[in-house]
């Protein structure tokens, strides 16, 4: 009976909720696979005292390193690193949340002790199997993983965030761990950034299609909506790649998933590619001017109209019902 | 510099994919089948690196039965220059295709991988990673531009934040996103060519690979259904519904 690790998120010491749902998806594992303990790897500036407060949630062991090597994310240091604490600790299986860092480096990760990784798993059945949507969401698979290594990665929606329970685990610090020259080197970043909230943990998203036309109206237009709700801004594909949005707005198949309490779909046609990472919002809706619009088969309510009519309609009248409410 | 571009077959991504009555697999009868739209933007990304003279050839690979040659002969009418077809007819997974993508990386002189982040079927978003690891390179996933240098290429990444660049050794495997170019049509003429083109079968087992797919697949069934809703006549009437009926403002 082995050890599972847990790949936690960490920003300047405080844990995401992408690391929360790690430690609540682990502890179903350590359930369903009867594994012994959850042992958990933070990396980067702030790593203690992101480790400090991973073990309130009650793991067993959170293994850290501050290491100039990890102060960058990169696939190759974080992989020998967890590498290195997955051996050291008797782990023969390892979680992480399925965001662009753990869909990054898990596989390399597997593939260095000789695991199988099922990805972006949405449940874990008492038996031990798992369950993940294929095919954009159009096939929903109970899959079983054999051998003597299993890893997963998670889909953020389908798990809660853990809650602080008893912190009984030790701290250690990791040693020092060769990192080969292949890892290279992060020269540049340019983040989206904004004052908005996340969109993967937002309660409210509000996403414009191509039918927005450019970048000026998705601030004109979307923004005011989005800014009266408090929500996320996202985006189609086609609204992403004609550069009307960031890359990391999209939301689908192979952008992001969200699944907010609203989502309002914008001048959206509803491709299956953009629903599979829509679709179990709990209340969806499409604004668009074709009554015919696919979006409108999940929608919960539909409001067949041109978006620059309608939406500065809604943005003032759910100003007015927040000012009255 | 050769360069390795792995191409799989998926099911047209406009099909509307059905489950098979025992849950064993989905239905195939009557399907359409594409070379997975992310191998596609790897082809064109090579064919550039190659007309800008960095490469001297591009090598599509693919892992499957006989007819998984149609979509290599599609990165070949791209313009891709060979072909390798490594046969097998048993199920593969990530790994088993990681595993025959290195194996003919190391049988040729490759100087780069390019491939597709994920494959629109499994959606695993893998096997580039393995196959990194494996051959003990560098990698650059979800990859929106490449800029070959002398000896590394800088990539810039489609991270959750926004957008990251790295810079890496070569050879190297790089990963697409969807943002990295707009694959070229295959041509007619170019169809005709690529019939000439050469095309290598390997039999998996002599690459020294034994199949040992540790997923399994118990049971597919679709995703549950959206109980259907309502088209509201106005603003009013959707700002009231969201209020009263759905609670969410
Ligand atoms: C490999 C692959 C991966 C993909 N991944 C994703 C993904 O992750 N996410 C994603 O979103 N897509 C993805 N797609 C693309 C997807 O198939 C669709 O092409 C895309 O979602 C369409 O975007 P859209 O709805 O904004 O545009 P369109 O389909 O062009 O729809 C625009 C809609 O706007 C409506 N409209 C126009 N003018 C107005 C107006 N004035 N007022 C109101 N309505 C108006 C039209 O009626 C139409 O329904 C992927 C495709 C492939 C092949």
């Amino acid at each position: 009976m082995g050890n599972i690790l847990v790949y936690l998120d960490q920003n300047e010491g405080v844990l995401p909720k992408s690391a929360k749902i790690a430690i609540t998806a682990a502890g179903e594992l350590k359930g369903a696979w009867s594994k012994d303990k959850l042992i958990g790897v933070c990396l980067g500036k702030g790593a203690s005292a992101a480790a400090d407060e991973a073990l309130t949630f009650g793991l067993d062991e959170v293994h850290f390193s501050e290491d100039a090597a990890y102060e960058k994310y990169r696939a190759v240091a974080y992989a020998c690193a967890c590498q290195s604490v997955y051996a050291s600790a008797s782990c023969d299986a390892a979680v992480a949340t399925a965001n662009t860092t753990g869909k990054d480096f898990f596989p390399r990760l597997a593939a260095k002790v000789d695991a199988v990784q099922a990805s972006d798993i949405i449940g874990i059945n008492s038996d031990g199997s798992l369950v993940r949507p294929m095919y954009a969401g159009d096939v929903i698979a109970e899959i079983e993983l054999s051998g003597d290594h299993k890893f997963v990665t998670l889909r953020a929606t389908a798990f809660d965030a853990a809650q602080p329970s008893s912190a009984s685990g030790a701290k250690k610090e990791l040693g020092s761990v060769d990192i080969p020259a292949i890892a290279g080197e992060v020269v540049g970043y340019e983040l989206s950034g904004g004052d908005r909230p996340e969109l993967t943990d937002a309660e409210v998203v509000v996403s414009g299609g191509r039918a927005m036309q450019s970048e000026e109206n998705f601030e004109k237009v979307l923004f005011p909506l989005a800014d009266a709700l408090g929500a996320a801004v996202g985006a189609s594909r086609a609204a992403v790649d004609s550069g009307y949005a960031p890359n990391d707005w999209q939301v689908g198949q192979t952008g992001k998933v969200v699944a907010p309490n609203l989502y309002i779909a914008v001048g959206i046609s509803g491709a299956i590619q953009h629903l599979a990472g829509m679709k179990d919002s709990k209340v969806i809706v499409a604004i668009n001017k074709d009554p015919d619009a696919p979006i409108y088969e999940i929608a919960d309510y539909g409001l067949v109209a041109d978006l620059y009519e309608v939406v500065p309609e809604l943005t003032e009248a759910i100003k007015a019902a927040k000012s009255a409410g | 510099m050769k360069i390795l571009v792995p191409v799989k077959r998926v099911p047209d991504y406009e099909a509307k994919i059905k489950i098979n009555s025992d849950g064993s697999g989905i239905v195939t009868d009557g399907i359409k089948w594409i070379a997975n739209p992310f191998d596609e933007i790897a082809v064109e990304e090579a064919l550039k690196i190659r007309e800008k003279g960095d490469a001297s050839e591009v090598v599509v690979v693919g892992i499957g039965p006989a007819d998984a040659a149609t979509q290599l002969r599609y990165g070949m009418a791209m313009g891709a220059d060979s072909g390798v077809l490594v046969t097998y007819d048993g199920e593969v997974d990530s790994d088993l295709a990681a595993r025959a993508i290195a194996a003919v990386y190391e049988k040729g002189e490759y100087g780069m991988i390019i491939m597709g982040k994920q494959s629109i079927d499994s959606d695993a978003n893998q096997t580039g990673q393995l196959v990194a690891e494996h051959l003990g390179l560098p990698q650059a996933c979800f990859a929106s531009k490449v800029e070959l240098g002398e000896g590394s290429v800088k990539v810039t990444r489609e991270v959750d934040g926004g957008l990251e660049t790295v810079e890496v050794s070569t050879p190297c495997v790089i990963t697409t996103d969807l943002r990295l170019n707009e694959p070229r049509y295959a041509s007619l003429p170019g169809i005709m060519k690529a019939k000439k083109k050469p095309m290598d079968e390997i039999p998996l087992g002599d690459l020294g690979i034994e199949p040992n797919v540790r997923i399994s697949i118990r049971k597919m069934s679709p995703p549950p259904e959206r109980a259907a809703g309502r088209k509201v006549a106005d603003v009013a009437e959707l700002v009231s519904a969201l209020q009263n009926e759905a609670k969410v403002l």
